[in-house]
């Protein structure tokens, strides 16, 4: 006699991808960049990811503590919101304003609005534009590659033409990981063949960035492969919980951000505005996400 | 050999939807063996969608193989034969797999299997046909266990054009469905120009997914055989995607027909059946002898032997478990694939007509349940395109006006959304509470 048996709601098998190994496959995919912005920009840039990692990851872990919540660390959400805010700093930046900036993502951004999945904007680039708007001076001061000396220009502030090469393996200044175009790709390429993100949104994204720079005389190339673009793109306009959930809704998400982007860089005052398209949209991915809503399998033939 | 037709399909809906699920058809190339003997065995007399029969035998009558045990004149009903040669112990109250109560016929076995004298049926016309399949006890054996006479009546007044046979099999693990194609392959391919030729159809397509090639290979001899003069038999290959094999999914995919919310194939002209119903309801027209054994797949981590077993209706789930050498410590028994199979509550729950499988699994596979990421994967997997997700907050906030709205009634239960989603939720449960409140509230009004 067999008893004592489980039962439960069907389906009895899953697919074994869970947030934790999708979290994974992200930090995954982000080190390339990671690597290479130690390489390129030296120990302080290993520092500040260091600190940004570690600040989120007390930061919700205090959270969860005072607040007598299941530890949640588990998941890696916390590791790749520290990460991610890293590559989006200057290597120059003091090591505090790095720890206040994680702690503002997992606190302020995320589990005040009630943690994991119900945060309405993507932390790490929230936090980076409260850092942004607090210390301006210092988080626009950037490094040449290879030397602690502080640049005069950006390839978007500054005015100097940039080569393709230097574009491709990230030999100017700007983030720890928005340089290299290269190890930004490579970061996708692997998100996208391990199913983890749709490549709609990046595509759509850098598509129109392109198209509407060209359009306004602007260097398309130097447009796409310039400041934060593709680790937007790539790793923040595709986060899961501050994106549309369909492929309709990407395409408009990626359309919009690239437009805001481009009008920022060409109009407003600030040299970069992908930080800011993405926390814009964000804020209507509630709308798009009841406006291209599909309708079931059958339906026509339901209404008839 | 040249192939009259082949149409690789494409999965169904979008490229970043339809599941690929592991196949373990371990139990494939498996030739089937015959249960032995089970001393007692207890058959439900409700073994369909629709209505109780009512018993025709008392206790102490003696019965052979095939003696009608149970009827009704109720519209829904199929009649109910004897599995075995015996006496009737008792007539008992049971609890059916969806947790309903049905009464049941407990039979002693003798042990000599006597037959009763089958005189196969005369079949002339289309009523003959589905008269037939009233009296052969066929129910839908893909897993639903919908009367077979009453899918086959509309076809009787010419309203069906396209037959359609489901040999998709898209649950892992199962593979009854593929041996009885090749092993009963002379009833599958009679089956199909019976029902070809009695119902006058126009076109037949027999769909099967790629992961059974042999299959695929002998089911071409059916689209070139002779009866098939005006050339309207196809083999369709679908892509090894779940859930190819569901009815509206496989209507479309092989006629491009959308089957409204609420309808049946029937209502665009379609006819769908599984592969092993024609073989059994050909078997019926061949030898007049009614379903009463039924081929399963006997597999899981549990069981040591996986084999393919020909079971008597009404055999115990346990005398099934031990004949495949299945482990003791057991901690979940299914009644069909693990995608939409139910899990028992104990091994001496019956094997019915529509089973198709018995999946033992040990250890505990539960997934942990996260909070909600909000990534949209039980969107994209859903193949009637709904948003699992967002009914389970409609639920979870008690929105019910907004269940109606995210058109919770047209889940089709498949199972995607809770396979494939990363946080671990129960979203098919949740669908399915979804549709209870739906239900209740249409109900109090």
């Amino acid at each position: 006699m067999r008893n004592n048996l489980t039962v439960s709601s069907s389906p009895h098998i899953h697919s074994g991808v869970t947030s934790q190994s999708i979290m994974l496959d992200v930090i995954i995919a982000l080190l390339p960049a990671a690597v290479y912005g130690v390489f390129i920009f030296g120990w302080r840039a290993a520092v500040l990811i260091a600190v940004c990692v570690a600040s989120a990851v007390l930061s919700e872990f205090l959270w969860n503590k005072a607040l007598k919540k299941p530890n949640s660390l588990g998941d890696l959400t916390a590791v790749v919101t520290g990460l991610l805010l890293a590559l989006n700093l200057p290597s120059s930046l003091p090591v505090w304003m790095a720890a206040l900036g994680s702690a503002i993502a997992i606190i302020v951004v995320k589990q005040m609005f009630g943690g994991l999945g119900h945060n309405f904007a993507n932390p790490a680039i929230t936090a980076r534009i409260v850092l942004m708007v607090s210390f301006p001076a210092a988080m626009t001061k950037f490094f040449e590659p290879f030397s602690m000396t502080v640049s005069s220009a950006t390839p978007l502030a500054g005015g100097a033409e940039y080569t393709l090469r230097e574009l491709f393996f990230g030999m100017h200044a700007g983030t720890i990981g928005e340089t290299s175009v290269v190890m930004l790709v490579i970061g996708g390429l692997y998100l996208v063949m391990r199913r983890v993100i749709s490549p709609i949104i990046p595509v759509s994204f850098i598509g129109t960035v392109f198209v509407f720079s060209w359009v306004l005389g602007a260097n398309p190339i130097q447009a796409i492969f310039s400041g934060g673009l593709l680790l937007g793109a790539i790793f923040m306009a595709t986060d899961y919980v501050t994106s549309p959930t369909f492929n309709w809704g990407k395409l408009i998400f990626g359309i919009g951000c690239g437009i805001i982007t481009v009008v920022i860089r060409q109009f407003a005052s600030l040299p970069e505005g992908v930080s800011y398209s993405i926390l814009v949209m964000n804020l209507l991915v509630p709308h798009i996400n009841s406006l291209t809503m599909p309708k079931p399998f059958g339906w026509e033939a339901d209404k008839k | 050999m040249e192939y009259k037709a082949e149409e690789v399909l494409k999965p169904v809906g979008k490229i970043f939807g339809a599941l690929k699920l592991p196949h373990r058809k371990n139990t494939a190339e498996i030739e089937t063996v015959k249960l032995p003997l089970p001393k007692v065995v207890t058959i439900p007399l409700k073994q369909n969608i629709g209505a109780e029969c009512e018993p025709l035998v008392k206790a102490g009558d003696k019965v052979l193989v095939g003696t009608k045990i149970g009827d009704s004149d109720k519209p829904f009903s199929v009649p109910v034969h004897s599995s075995v040669s015996g006496t009737v112990k008792e007539i008992i109250e049971i609890f059916g797999v969806a947790g309903d109560t049905t009464r049941a016929v407990v039979i002693e076995s003798d042990g000599e299997m006597a037959e009763e004298d089958f005189t196969p049926p005369v079949i002339n016309t289309a009523e003959d046909l589905v008269k037939a399949a009233r009296d052969s006890g066929l129910v839908g054996l893909g897993g639903a266990g919908f009367p077979t006479h009453i899918k086959l009546a509309p076809a009787a007044n010419d309203s069906i054009d396209t037959l359609i046979v489901n040999g998709a099999e898209c649950e892992p693990y199962i593979t009854s469905d593929y041996r009885t194609c090749i092993e009963h392959f002379n009833d599958v391919i009679d089956g199909v120009y019976l029902l070809k030729e009695k119902l006058g159809l126009k076109k037949v397509v027999i769909a099967v997914e790629d992961n059974k090639p042999e299959a695929i290979k002998k089911l071409y001899e059916i689209a070139t055989d002779k009866r098939d003069e005006d050339n309207t038999v196809r083999i369709m290959r679908l892509t090894s995607r779940y859930p190819q094999g569901a009815e509206k999914v496989l209507v479309y995919t092989t006629t491009k027909r959308k089957i409204p919310f609420g309808k049946l194939p029937a209502d665009v002209g379609c006819l769908v059946m599984n592969i092993t119903s024609i073989a059994v309801l050909n078997k019926y027209v061949r030898t007049g002898k009614p379903l009463v054994a039924k081929l399963l797949t006997v597999d899981g981590d549990a069981v040591r032997q996986p084999k393919n077993v020909l079971v008597p209706i009404g055999t115990p789930i346990s005398d099934v478990l031990d004949f495949c050498s299945t482990e003791e410590a057991v901690s979940k028994i299914l009644y069909g694939g693990p995608m939409m199979g139910v899990a028992v509550t104990s091994d001496s729950a019956v094997i019915t007509k529509q089973n198709n499988a018995v999946l033992a699994f040990k250890g505990d596979n539960a997934v942990s349940t996260t909070p909600c990421i909000r990534c949209g994967k039980c969107a994209a997997a859903c193949p009637m395109s709904l948003t699992p997700a967002a009914v389970e907050t409609a639920v979870n906030l008690n929105l019910n006006q907004k269940l109606a709205k995210l058109n919770v009634n047209y889940c089709i239960e498949c199972g995607s959304c809770s396979f494939t989603c990363p946080a671990g939720r129960p979203l098919t449960q949740t669908m399915r509470t979804a549709k209870g409140i739906l239900r209740r509230e249409k109900n109090a009004k």
